[in-house]
């Protein structure tokens, strides 16, 4: 699985860091969301697919 | 409550096409179908009053899928397809072609329709925000005229008074609360909002009631404000709140479960703490009011987030979960260089205590108190440190998760 962030879309929310906070994490200045792991680990799959269903701005884009 | 083989969700918004994609993710291969009285596939709104309106964007850039994304999904998608009424015990809605679809199990995800002002109506140049064609009418009138009026001082409104003065337009912005978005986060915040729309140079005619709109020859020309003062405008938007969109259920017989009325009164979808409005029957997203068991009250959200976060919980409760729904409410705001994050519940009633930074840096965090509990969290320019405050401060809990 790898993740992709459109900077440009994400609102800071934070919710995807509420879910998988291995996975995500925000910058400090303006609260756009990084990526810790763009290619995460089989155990964070479902709570990746979980913040990319969920988040505000439909910013997470997910290829397998 | 075994799986059911056909879904059919009213709505392909946000709301309606999560729920789609939730199902399938957990495993549902029956049938899928989603309604929508729209000409377009599945669109964000929140984009469409800032970089759409802005022309920042192609409008391309607000399809929440790209087609193979869709096609994977496999649903049917019925678009232009009004739900005109329900046949609750069938479980079948009629769409405004005649169409009579069936299914085992049934969403409700209409969401909202703008509320009008008297004499909108055939006057041109006076526009609502809701749909993309909407967001397209307002640029293409916003790129020609010079002087806009925008009624109502709520998230909408100064968004798109924010907007419109970064493109240039002389904007005033009126409306009957004292300060913009005050009625949802309180004068402190307000003030300082009033402030920052001032700075850039807008017109604030707030704490008073438009008494009509103008107009000549067909066009508009301004908006009255009680008191007698004439605000001239080539275009007008009415941003004055929304209702759910259920009159299409007003005269079906939604039966409600025990104890549930079918629709409230203000017209949203009645559910039980699991989104459910009646045995198989769904609601989602801004229509849907439920009972919050967390707070132990009914709750129905206009905001995004809640349309994705809810969206979860229902295909999981179609799908034979018993999953209450109890999320911390959550709403953003971009105007300017401003983004102000929501979390909780915070209320013009709450006391307001900052905790981190300084609201003449316009740059803090602040906690809404009330008897003595923190109800709301909020950051300006701040998004991080108030997601990491709501944490501390309101629960740790991923709702959407649960």
């Amino acid at each position: 699985m790898k993740i992709i962030i459109d900077e440009d879309k994400c609102c800071g929310a934070g919710q995807c860091v509420l879910i998988a906070p291995e996975v995500f994490d925000q910058r400090d200045d303006d609260g756009i969301a990084v990526l810790l792991q763009a290619e995460p680990d089989a155990g964070q799959h479902d709570a990746v697919r979980e913040a990319a269903a969920v988040c505000p701005g439909a910013a997470i884009e997910l290829s397998d | 409550m075994t799986s059911p083989d056909s879904v059919l969700i009213v709505g392909a918004s946000a709301a309606g096409l999560s729920t789609a994609e939730a199902l399938r993710r957990h495993g549902y291969q029956g049938r899928l179908t989603l309604l929508d009285a729209g000409p377009h596939l599945p669109y964000d709104r929140p984009p469409l009053s800032k970089q759409v309106l802005a022309g920042a964007w192609e409008p391309a850039r607000v399809q929440l899928r790209d087609p193979a994304r869709l096609e994977a999904l496999q649903a049917e998608f019925a678009l232009d397809e009004p739900a005109v009424a329900l046949d609750a015990a069938a479980r079948a809605v009629t769409t405004g072609s005649g169409r009579v679809l069936r299914a085992d199990a049934l969403v409700i995800a209409t969401g909202l329709t703008p509320c009008r002002l008297p004499g909108q109506d055939g006057l041109a140049g006076v526009h609502v925000l809701r749909t993309l064609d909407d967001a397209l009418a307002l640029r293409r009138d916003l790129t020609a005229g010079r002087r806009l009026v925008v009624v109502g001082e709520g998230v909408l409104g100064a968004e798109v008074a924010a907007t419109a003065r970064a493109l240039g337009l002389d904007v005033t912005l009126a409306g009957m609360g004292r300060t913009p978005l005050g009625e949802q986060l309180g004068d402190v915040i307000g003030e300082l909002l009033s402030r920052t729309h001032g700075e850039r140079g807008v017109r604030l005619r707030l704490g008073v009631t438009v008494e009509e709109l103008t107009g000549a020859g067909g066009q508009v020309t301004g908006v009255r404000l009680a008191g007698g003062e004439l605000l001239a405008a080539d275009v007008v938007v009415v941003a004055v709140g929304s209702r759910p969109a259920t009159g299409w259920l007003e005269g079906s017989d939604l039966p409600g479960l025990p104890g549930l009325p079918g629709l409230t009164p203000g017209g949203g979808v009645a559910c039980d703490s699991r989104c459910r409005a009646a045995e198989g029957i769904y609601a989602v997203g801004d229509v849907a009011s439920w009972q919050h068991e967390g707070l132990g009250r009914r709750l129905r959200l206009e905001n995004r987030t809640n349309a994705t976060e809810q969206a979860q919980a229902v295909a999981a409760n179609i799908l034979g979960a018993d999953r209450p729904y109890t999320p911390i409410p959550y709403f953003w705001t971009d105007q300017y260089d401003v983004k102000i994050q929501a979390h909780g519940l915070p209320s013009p009633a709450a006391e307001l205590t900052v905790v981190d930074g300084d609201p003449e840096e316009r740059r803090f965090t602040a906690l809404y108190r009330e008897g003595g509990r923190v109800t709301g969290v909020i950051g300006w320019n701040m998004p991080k440190q108030a997601r990491v405050l709501r944490q501390q401060a309101l629960g740790a809990q991923s709702l959407a998760s649960a």
